[in-house]
């Protein structure tokens, strides 16, 4: 995922439903417009059918004509012991850049939310240009900012640009949610005999967590996929997508193929349960409620 | 942290020389409140008159910019809200909705580390009659159930004192009526000190033993019910609570015991006891119920005030009551309302009629009369617009 | 939406009390970080534009100057670049549109009535971002190559030459930069059309609008902060992107784009301050074409 994906991603995610529950009838003729967006939605998915196809493909060097089916890439993945080495890299940098990132989010959404202070607009552009600076930008930026100090590039300075690229889109996330939080619960907590302190955990917390949740969720995702940035403060550090960068001239092993399709199924089938277990709470509250 | 008891019994609450101030406006201008113990006390007034910043000042979820709240004799104004013995029903309810009905019960009995939180939490919803629902969680509940959780949320802890923001401004009518007997009934049998904030005349009078009318951050007055709306000392009472007809006129005449009042000619009596000034121009007024409509003239008498003749110009039935609108010549518009005992209205529109009532049940105002609405030195000037619209849409409604 | 995210002082703040310390201690950290790791880079990069070689120096070797003139260079050098950059993401944008519009429409509105359709259909629209970029852009590359079926089967029905070749080629480029930026479009699309009062639509027949009217005179311009959105969301990274352009991905020798000469400036030849220069140039374009847009579109309180 790059930077503008998650910002789309993060509006579709925070916006509310308004609109009433009703749609138009259909103009352009019943099924024209149903038909469109099937093969549109086919369109978008053709690539990814294909990667998870090949990683099914018994191939030997590169992976691009297909030679028959066979189930050991998916065994013995870490054959390819380049693959998995920039894997583990990716899922190490991914879980120190997205924990950083979620906390100091975190701090900023209810900062901006519940208090009152100078600069504001200053701080919210600051927030804001990460998201609207092109990668190649953010990555040399960085990578002379380096290159002045005298930093080694390696783990450290791409979890640091990481970092760096994941905030924004934690106060984004997470502010959303704040700011659906009705500050009468906070205050029944505070008058139910509750210290500020355990307001915050035992009432303020629980509630945002959803958020911050799904705020990691995109900070991990937007960290392991990113390529650009990290090509800039890598070193000679490799992550998934740069080993996928460097072998791209002379082919990727399918084993490639094998752990981009198992992340992908993972995410998918995690969005999918969240979406189905909200679903169903809706379902529940309906039944009970009223 | 409050200490692990409850309160003995309600408390009294006091508010000296309160005065609170956000950047821009003033909500209270300066607030003297004395609320005896075990009483349930009503707080009403039009929206942004300053009722729920009293109510959040108790509380201590606001900080007064002068003056000190003091519960049962003690000064509370620097204890944090959660080292007050004081509890909230929120407007919104404000349930957790991360934890099940009986956690949300039991928060507070947990946070002052009481014994047996569960069991208490347990014979609070008894008392609300939720404890079957004590598994489900708050989205589960319709309104009326919520609110009630809200309620034993409060009462469970034993405050000194209940503050009630509004608990019943998002149930429909006919629950609110049921939920405004119940409050009621609990009250007296936990025999808590209740604070009730509403906008609704009927819901304060109908529940509470003392109301206190609140207008732009003052006091306007204090009293019984009854005694309020027998007897208004201000037009803003006078209309507020139910409403009124009112003459303003110079004092022509007094005896020991009544003062005459010439509005544009016509002589109104009223009993002095029941004026505020005595003398100079003064507004007097009476209720429209109390006012009997009459075909012919009637005869002049001594413990009677009339008007007339004047023509009908609207009449608007209501179920119980037919109110009819009479424009008089000289004294404006008069409004009678008249029980309908029989069938069909006693006059139609254009009829020539008089009015008469009572001297008894005229009441005399306090009010400079003509003065200018007052407007606090910094108010906001959104809300000063406000004002001045409504102004001239009441203009515009009676050209 | 999404360029409004940051907007200050929108309807939805809750009367923020002061506390200045708290705010302040919340704050300090991350506004910290981001100066220290995105503002100084920013100004890191400035200096290094305009820096000159040491004399007698190593390769990579360099310092402080005012040497303006490399802006110059750079735009001699690589105008073509920068040119050919803005041309792709431009065209790439229009078909994102073209191509995102309906689908979001239908996903917003006519699905309204089946939830569960609406939120699957949602799911696949972001499904794409959950593969890996550089990966899903390889797989275009295969399908599209020579030997692949699709242009063998375009060759055997004569409609492409039988020597030519997609891969490589400009429109191979904006082929790949508009199929991985549309989800970027379609998403901000979904949610101004999700809150479309279709009331509205209704009214607009109800006064004697042509279905196709009424798409033009009510739901465009009420999408209008929608596709604003998507716009600069597809638009700034396209403009910025160096993968599809690739040699190595779709792109050929003559498809280069300002990302790539930035990359091999930097991480190759070693010539950071054409890479800065570059860079700021880029930013500032981009910059300066977001501004006119967001003006002329007169959604101005989206920024």
């Amino acid at each position: 995922m790059t930077l503008q994906e998650g910002l789309a991603v993060t509006d579709a995610v925070t916006t509310p439903r308004q609109s009433p529950r009703r749609g138009v009838r259909l103009g352009l003729g019943n099924w024209l417009l149903p038909l469109y967006a099937i093969l549109a939605l086919v369109f978008l998915l053709i690539p990814i059918a294909y990667t998870f196809v090949f990683s099914f493909n018994n191939s030997v060097k590169s992976n691009i004509v297909w030679r028959g089916f066979t189930f050991d890439k998916w065994l013995n993945v870490c054959d390819q012991i380049d693959v998995c080495v920039a894997f583990g890299n990716s899922l190490i940098i991914g879980v120190t850049a997205t924990i950083a990132a979620t906390v100091l989010g975190t701090m900023i959404a209810i900062a901006l939310v519940r208090y009152r202070f100078r600069f504001r607009s200053a701080i919210s552009l600051l927030l804001f240009l990460p998201m609207a600076t092109p990668e190649v930008v953010l990555g040399a930026g960085l990578a002379s900012e380096f290159l002045g100090a005298g930093v080694e590039k390696g783990l450290g300075t791409i979890i640091i640009a990481h970092t760096m690229f994941c905030v924004s889109f934690v106060v984004v996330t997470v502010k959303a949610r704040v700011s659906t939080l009705d500050p009468a619960l906070e205050e029944a907590g505070r008058d139910l005999y509750g210290s500020p302190n355990q307001v915050f955990w035992r009432i303020t917390f629980p509630l945002l967590l959803p958020g911050i949740i799904a705020a990691a969720l995109l900070s991990f995702a937007l960290s392991f996929d990113d390529f650009i940035i990290t090509n800039f403060n890598a070193g000679t550090t490799s992550t998934f997508p740069k080993y996928i960068y460097i072998s791209a001239a002379r082919g990727i092993p399918a084993e490639a193929n094998v752990i981009a399709s198992a992340v992908f199924i993972l995410a998918i089938v995690l969005v999918l349960i969240s979406q189905i277990s909200s679903a169903m709470k809706r379902k529940k509250l309906a039944a009970n409620g009223g | 942290m409050a200490s692990g008891t409850f309160a003995e019994s309600g408390a009294d609450l006091e508010l000296v020389g309160i005065q609170k101030r956000f950047p821009g406006f003033t909500a209270i201008e300066h607030l003297d409140l004395t609320i005896p113990a075990g009483s349930f006390f009503a707080l009403l007034g039009p929206s942004g008159c300053g009722k729920t910043t009293t109510l959040r000042l108790v509380a201590g979820l606001e900080d007064p910019t002068e003056g000190s709240i003091l519960i049962g004799g003690k000064d509370v104004t620097k204890l944090k809200p959660f080292q007050r013995q004081v509890n909230t029903v929120f407007q919104s309810y404000a349930l957790f909705p991360h934890m099940t009905v009986l956690e949300n019960v039991a928060f507070g009995l947990r946070r002052r580390k009481i014994e047996d939180p569960i069991g208490k939490a347990h014979e609070a919803l008894v008392l609300v009659e939720l404890d079957h629902l004590a598994t489900r969680k708050p989205q589960q509940l319709s309104g009326g159930q919520q609110q009630r959780v809200a309620l034993a949320r409060a009462i469970v802890n034993r405050p000194a004192l209940l503050l009630l923001d509004e608990p019943l401004g998002a149930l429909d009518l006919k629950l609110r009526r049921q939920m405004q007997l119940e409050l009621k009934s609990i009250q007296e049998e936990v025999g808590l000190t209740f604070v009730h904030v509403t906008h609704d005349q009927e819901e304060a009078m109908t529940m509470a033993d003392t109301v206190a009318v609140m207008n732009k951050g003052e006091i306007e007055q204090l009293g019984a019910p009854e005694e309020l709306y027998e007897l208004p000392r201000t037009a803003f009472v006078a209309n507020f609570l139910g409403q009124s007809n009112l003459f303003t006129g110079h004092v022509s005449g007094s005896t020991s015991n009544s003062i005459t009042v010439d509005v544009e000619g016509t002589k109104i009596t009223i009993p002095t006891k029941r004026a505020q000034r005595h003398k100079g121009e003064v507004t007097v007024g009476v209720r429209p119920e109390k006012l009997h409509l009459h075909k012919n003239a009637p005869k002049k008498e001594a413990g009677t005030n009339s008007l007339g003749p004047g023509r009908i110009i609207d009449v608007s039935f209501s179920g119980v009551s037919t109110q009819y609108t009479i424009a008089i010549p000289g004294i404006d518009k008069v409004t009678v309302f008249q029980q309908n005992t029989t069938f069909g209205p006693l006059a139609g529109e254009g009829a020539e009629v008089w009015v008469s009532w009572d001297v008894d049940h005229g009441f005399g105002l306090e009010d400079e009369p003509g003065a200018t609405p007052r407007f606090p030195a910094d108010a906001d000037t959104a809300s000063i617009a406000v004002q001045k619209r409504r102004a001239l849409m009441s203009e515009l409604e009676e050209s | 939406m999404a360029f409004s995210a940051f907007a200050t002082g929108t309807a939805k703040e809750q009367a923020p009390r002061r506390k200045s310390r708290i705010a302040l201690l919340l704050l300090l950290p991350g506004i910290l970080y981001l100066m220290l790791f995105f503002l100084v880079p920013l100004v890191s990069l400035v200096i290094t534009s305009f820096q000159q070689p040491i004399p007698f120096g190593d390769i990579g070797e360099y310092q402080t100057a005012f040497k303006w003139e490399n802006y110059v260079d750079v735009v001699n050098t690589y105008g073509e670049h920068i040119f050919r950059s803005f041309g792709y993401a431009i065209l790439a944008t229009i078909f994102a549109l073209l191509f995102s519009y309906p689908l979001a429409y239908f996903i917003g509105v006519t699905a309204r009535r089946w939830p569960l359709v609406q939120n699957l259909m949602l799911v696949l629209v972001i499904a794409p971002f959950f593969i890996s970029f550089l990966l899903r852009t390889l797989a275009w590359k295969s399908l599209l190559s020579d030997e692949s079926f699709v242009i063998s089967g375009l060759k055997a029905l004569s409609l492409m030459a039988p020597d030519a070749h997609f891969t490589g080629t400009p429109a191979a480029v904006i082929f790949g930069l508009t199929y991985n930026f549309i989800p970027f479009m379609t998403l901000p699309l979904y949610s101004t059309l999700e809150r479309l009062d279709t009331r509205l639509l209704e009214a607009g027949s109800d006064l004697y609008s042509k279905p196709s009217m009424t798409f033009f005179k009510v739901t465009v311009p009420l999408s209008m902060s929608g596709i604003v959105s998507g716009v600069l969301l597809t638009f700034i990274p396209a403009a910025g992107d160096y993968i599809n352009a690739s040699r190595d991905f779709l792109g050929g020798t003559g498809t280069q784009m300002i990302g790539n000469v930035i990359e091999s400036n930097f991480l190759v030849t070693l010539n950071y301050p054409a890479a800065a220069a570059l860079s700021i140039i880029l930013m500032a374009v981009i910059l300066v074409m977001v501004t006119v847009y967001v003006k002329r579109s007169g959604t101005e309180d989206l920024l």
